[in-house]
């Protein structure tokens, strides 16, 4: 069986394992789609209050909201064993069960649990999806949906490579690995929001540092068909996701570092 | 056949000092002391394919890590390793596929799932071909017993019949070679004989190779043809489990029941281990005087009701044995 027909088994599984427990897994699901839509209400709060920000309608900044939400939504719900990897894999040593299975490690945990209750989020997303699109109002072509669906999976990969960055961190340290939260939830905060009105400093650093602009924001201005304000090129905003892949990439070689120090002291 | 190579092998881990308390916790931060542990030191041995062997040491004796480098998880610090051609720790994936391993404090299986789902999933992990999956696991199943338990997930289980689950899980994949590490810790008198005689049955019906680390003497008493002894990281003994007793604690013991008050005796190299009013344990070493010569002295000059014959329990011995060789827990 190949890795994704496998990665697809360990889906099932890991399904099969919540529906053990339906009603708990329906309540954590309605929990956390209420949990994170408050976010949306912050976001109606402001440009109610203020009016248009930066340039933008409540309308527009809601697709910016929606896109990042379903991409971590989507990304939340696939990386739960590499999330967990540093307190529940090495720190137990239920790593080595994995070492012991002649397959690829990180197919292993990416297929560890696929998290049901983290499409509660998803929904909510969703739901301001379709909102934005009725405000702005915005034209689902072919092209805009292609790059929706694009910009969520290069944004869910870079996520993946964030999840993946904390893991391969427990192979040096299991102490508490809380400082990824920074990049993934506040880089979460952060891509809500469209780019232009942040400091030219923090602008770099979500573009070619941990390039969240690249898998929000630009596409989400040429799905808005609209001109970078800050000047980047027209023919850049559809291609940016792919920034997503390379940081899953980097994040990858980073991992396999890992592996082979863990290697080397068993610990 | 050669199937296991060990030469020289050592494993020295890097472990960081720290003072107790915050401060010393804030020391560490900015500059950490290392200590060098030493938890294998120069071990060298081969394993014959067939061959069923038992690793016995103390806690801390490198046991662990050496099945954790026989197994490909670890990477040595120095010394040779070979496992079926393969040097595990350079080839994790495709030795992994060839052996099996069951730890008795770790489960393998899927803790919410039926145990025959948990079943189905490895052998696509495995990649075994669907109807040599179901012959063997078929035959598992008869071998095990595990026909009533297919269907229950697997937190349900008692730790006996988990265990059974865990040894069929580790067979699916046909390897041929099997690593045990305390596979009956913590079972019940009934399940460990199950255990035992699918083990030996393993090795003796199928060929496997079985290598096995216990705290059980039973264990080695009923499986091991052979044994090494290791301590502090160093091979202390390798050999059939009968001339490390002949070289440790060679003694026979005498249990004498006396008609009236158990006398006093006075017999050359013949200990007395323990008396109660009626009754005598003598140690004796059968080299010195034959047991057969030792009860005809006795019941000449003495009414005596029954006699019996038995060794040092197999705890005694290898205890004995690290008392001679300083092998205690570190």
């Amino acid at each position: 069986m190949n890795a994704l027909a496998l990665y697809g088994r360990y889906a099932m599984t890991s399904l099969r394992a919540q529906a053990q427990y339906p009603a708990a897994t329906l309540m954590l699901t309605a929990g956390h789609c209420a949990a994170t839509a408050i976010e949306i209400l912050g976001v109606f709060a402001l440009f109610d209050r203020f009016g248009p920000v930066g340039g933008w309608t409540f309308g527009e900044a809601a697709l910016f909201y929606a896109l990042v939400n379903i991409t971590f939504s989507l990304a939340d719900l696939l990386t739960r064993g590499f999330e967990v990897f540093g307190t529940d894999f090495v720190r137990t040593g239920a790593f080595d069960r994995v070492l012991l299975r002649p397959r690829a490690a990180a197919l292993q945990l990416a297929g560890h649990e696929v998290r049901l209750s983290r499409l509660g989020r998803f929904v909510q997303a969703f739901a301001v999806l379709v909102l934005a699109s009725h405000l702005v109002p915005i034209d689902w072509d072919a092209a805009a949906v292609a790059t929706a669906l694009w910009a969520v999976a290069g944004g869910v990969a870079l996520f993946g490579g964030i999840l993946i960055l904390q893991a391969t961190l427990a192979f040096w340290t299991v102490e508490s690995l809380e400082i990824a939260h920074v990049l993934t939830y506040g880089g979460v905060q952060a891509a809500q929001y469209p780019l232009n009105i942040y400091a030219a400093w923090f602008r770099r650093l979500l573009t070619f540092g941990v390039p969240l602009a690249c898998v929000t924001y630009y596409p989400a201005l040429a799905i808005l068909n609209r001109p970078d304000p800050l000047g980047a090129p027209g023919w850049l905003l559809p291609i940016a996701p792919v920034a997503g892949f390379a940081f899953l990439g980097l994040s990858l070689l980073a991992w396999r570092a890992g592996m082979a120090r863990y290697a080397s002291t068993g610990s | 056949m050669l199937q296991i190579l060990v030469e020289a092998l050592a494993k020295t881990y890097r472990v960081a000092e720290r003072a107790p308390g915050l401060a010393g916790a804030l020391r560490g931060l900015v500059r950490r002391r290392w200590r060098e542990v030493h938890a294998l030191a120069d071990v060298s041995f081969s394993l014959e394919a067939g061959e069923l062997l038992a690793f016995i040491g103390p806690n801390g004796a490198g046991k662990s890590t050496t099945v954790k480098i026989l197994s490909g998880i670890l990477r040595p610090t120095s010394g040779r390793v070979e496992v079926g051609g393969l040097v595990p720790y350079e080839d994790r994936i495709r030795h992994v596929a060839r052996i099996g391993v069951v730890f008795g404090q770790r489960s393998q299986l899927w803790w919410d799932l039926p145990v025959i789902d948990g079943f189905d999933l490895l052998a696509d992990i495995y990649r075994v071909e669907p109807t040599r999956y179901r012959h063997r696991r078929d035959e598992l199943v008869a071998m095990l017993r595990l026909e009533p338990l297919l269907d229950q997930p697997v937190r349900q289980l008692s730790l006996g019949q988990r265990m059974r689950a865990e040894f069929a899980a580790a067979l699916l994949h046909d390897p041929a070679i099997l690593f045990l590490d305390e596979p009956t810790i913590g079972l019940d008198a009934p399940s460990k004989l199950a255990v035992r005689a699918f083990v030996r049955r393993l090795n003796r019906e199928q060929g496997v190779t079985v290598l096995l680390t216990t705290h059980d003497m039973h264990d080695v008493e009923a499986l091991a043809e052979r044994v090494i002894v290791i301590g502090q990281g160093r091979l202390l003994a390798d050999g059939p489990f009968a001339s490390l007793r002949a070289g440790v604690l060679a003694e026979r013991r005498l249990h004498v029941d006396f008609a009236g008050p158990a006398p006093e005796l006075d017999l050359p190299r013949v200990t007395v281990r323990a008396r109660t009013e009626r009754s005598l344990e003598l140690a004796f070493d059968p080299t010195d005087i034959p047991a057969p010569k030792l009860i005809a002295l006795i019941t000449a000059s003495h009414a005596v009701e029954d006699v019996h014959v038995d060794e040092p329990a197999i705890e005694e011995v290898i205890a004995r044995f690290y008392d001679l060789h300083d092998a205690h827990e570190a």
